[in-house]
C-alpha cells in the first residue's frame, strides 16, 4: 500500500513522525480535509481540531491540534503547530474539567479567552475519544 | 605571633576549600545542562526550518501580503532592542557581553538623534538598564535557563503590539548565539519588520503548484506572527545554551583559581609553621646554653706587651 511521510512538529520538538496512509485535519474556513498518498501540493492554515493519522498497520494516531499550518508536498505531510498534543499525552480528566469550567463561565458572559479554552478542551477530548459524536471546532 | 598567623591561614584555606566545592558543583551542573540545552536547540530546528519553507512557498506563490510586519517604515525614529540576558550572575562575561553590545547601539542611536526602547529579557539586563536610567518598555524574567515556547509567544505578542501601535519603528534582537560549547558570540538580528530577503528568497526546491486554503495572503498574515515567535524562541534557546556554557567556563576557572590559592596559602602556612618551630628551637637551645653557661671562659689572646706591632693577628682579633 502506498504510504506518505507524516510529521507533527511543534516549536519545541517533533511530536510525531511516521509513515501513514491517510491524514484528516481541518482547515480555517474550509472544513475537514483528508490527504492520501500522492496528494497535490497543499498549504493551509488550521483551526482547533482533532487530527487523525491513519497508519499503514491500521492503527490511528489521534492528535489535538490547536491551530497551525499544514504543508503537503512531495508525498510529505507536515503539520506545524504552536500547540499540539498526541492523544496518549493528554490528561483526559483535566480536559473534561477544563471543558466544564469553560462552559459554566461562558453561560455567564462571553469571553474570547474562555471560548478558546473550550475549543481546546473539545479538541483534546475528541482526540482521546472522550466526546464521541460531538464535533470539535465547529465554531 | 607566628602561631597566630598560622591559625589565620588555616582558616582561610578552609574557607577557600568550601568555595571550591561550591564552584566545582556549579561547574558540573552547568556542564550537564549544556547538553540538554543543546538538544533543545536542535529539537527546535525542524519547526523553524519548515515554517521558513512555508513562508518561502507562499511568497513564491505570489502572496501579496500587506502585513505591516513586512513593510518597513520610511523613517525609523525609534528602535526597540530585545536584550536576552540571564537571570543570575556567576557566568563570566555573559551578561556584560549583551549589555555592552546593546548600550553601544543605543549610544549610536542617540548620537544620530533617534529614540530607543529596551525590552529586557532576564533579570540581569533589567537591573542593568534600569539602574542606568535607560528607557525600558517592558521586562520579562524568571526563565532564562529554561525558556519555553509560551514565553517566546508572550514576548513576540508584546513586541508585535509595540510595533503595530507605532511606538517603535524597528525591533532588533540582541542575544548570544551558541556555536559550540567552546564558542559563543553576541549577535544583533533585525526582527521586525521581517526582511524581504528572507521572505522572498526562492525556495531550494522548484516551487510546486500549491493549492491554498484559505488564500495565500490570509495564510501568510496568520503565519508571520508565528514566524516572529519562532525566531524569538530560537534566540532564547541559543541564549540559554550560551549561558550554561559561560557559567561552566567561569566556574571552571574559579575552581582552578581556588586550587591555586589553596596551594599558595598552604605554602605560606607551612613556612610560617617552620619559622615558628625554628624560632622555638633557637630559644630552647640558647636558653639551655645560658643555663649551663658557667663552664665557658673568656679567652684572652696572649700578646707581647712590648710589641707595638698591632697588625699581628692576635692583636686584631682582640
Amino acid at each position: 500500500m502506498a504510504t506518505m511521510h507524516v510529521e507533527v512538529v511543534s516549536p519545541e520538538r517533533v511530536l510525531f513522525s511516521g509513515e501513514a496512509v491517510q491524514v484528516i485535519t481541518r482547515t480555517l474556513g474550509g472544513g475537514e480535509i483528508a490527504f492520501l498518498p500522492g496528494h497535490a501540493p497543499f498549504l493551509g492554515a488550521l483551526n482547533e481540531n482533532h487530527t487523525r493519522i491513519f497508519m499503514a498497520d491500521g492503527s490511528v494516531v489521534n492528535v489535538a491540534v490547536h491551530g497551525g499550518f499544514v504543508q503537503v508536498n512531495a508525498n510529505r505531510v507536515s503539520i506545524l503547530s504552536d500547540l499540539a498534543e498526541v492523544s496518549n499525552e493528554i490528561d483526559r480528566d483535566r480536559a473534561r474539567r477544563a471543558k466544564e469550567t469553560a462552559e459554566l463561565s461562558l453561560q455567564r458572559e462571553h469571553n474570547a479567552e474562555v471560548a478558546t479554552a473550550l475549543l481546546r478542551a473539545h479538541a483534546r477530548l475528541n482526540a482521546t475519544g472522550g466526546m464521541v459524536g460531538t464535533s470539535a471546532g465547529a465554531h | 605571633m607566628a602561631g597566630g598567623q598560622e591559625r589565620i591561614l588555616r582558616g582561610r584555606i578552609r574557607s577557600v576549600q568550601a568555595t571550591k566545592k561550591i564552584t566545582r558543583a556549579m561547574e558540573l551542573i552547568a556542564a550537564s545542562r549544556i547538553v540538554k540545552a543543546q538538544q533543545r536547540v536542535s529539537a527546535a530546528v525542524p519547526y523553524s526550518e519548515q515554517i521558513t519553507e512555508v513562508v518561502k512557498d507562499l511568497a513564491a506563490a505570489g502572496a501579496a501580503s500587506q502585513s505591516p510586519l513586512l513593510a518597513g517604515r520610511d523613517e525609523v525614529r525609534t528602535t526597540a532592542y530585545v536584550v536576552v540576558s540571564a537571570d543570575r550572575g556567576l557566568c563570566g562575561g555573559y551578561n556584560a557581553g549583551v549589555q555592552r553590545a546593546t548600550e553601544g547601539e543605543i549610544k549610536a542611536d542617540v548620537l544620530a538623534g533617534k529614540d530607543y526602547r529596551v525590552v529586557a529579557v532576564g533579570r540581569k539586563a533589567d537591573g542593568y538598564f534600569k539602574f542606568r536610567g535607560y528607557r525600558i518598555a517592558n521586562s520579562f524574567s524568571g526563565f532564562s535557563d529554561n525558556p519555553t515556547y509560551a514565553i517566546a509567544k508572550e514576548i513576540g505578542q508584546y513586541v508585535i503590539g509595540l510595533f503595530l501601535s507605532g511606538e517603535v519603528d524597528r525591533i532588533e534582537l540582541v542575544y548570544t548565539r551558541f556555536i559550540s560549547p567552546g564558542s559563543q558570540e553576541v549577535v544583533r538580528r533585525p526582527l521586525v519588520p521581517l526582511e524581504r530577503a528572507t521572505v522572498e528568497d526562492k525556495p531550494a526546491t522548484p516551487p510546486a503548484d500549491f493549492e491554498f486554503e484559505p488564500d495565500p495572503t490570509a495564510i501568510l498574515d496568520t503565519l508571520l506572527p508565528r514566524y516572529v515567535e519562532a525566531r524569538i524562541y530560537a534566540a532564547l534557546l541559543n541564549a540559554a545554551a550560551s549561558e550554561h556554557a559561560f557559567r561552566q567556563r567561569a566556574m571552571k576557572s574559579a575552581t582552578d583559581n581556588a586550587e591555586e590559592l589553596i596551594k599558595n596559602l598552604s605554602r605560606i602556612m607551612n613556612r610560617a609553621r617552620q619559622d615558628s618551630i625554628t624560632t622555638e628551637i633557637m630559644e630552647i637551645v640558647s636558653g639551655a646554653e645560658a643555663l649551663s653557661g658557667g663552664s665557658k671562659t673568656v679567652r684572652f689572646i696572649d700578646a707581647d706587651p712590648m710589641n707595638d706591632d698591632l697588625t699581628s693577628a692576635g692583636a686584631v682579633a682582640n
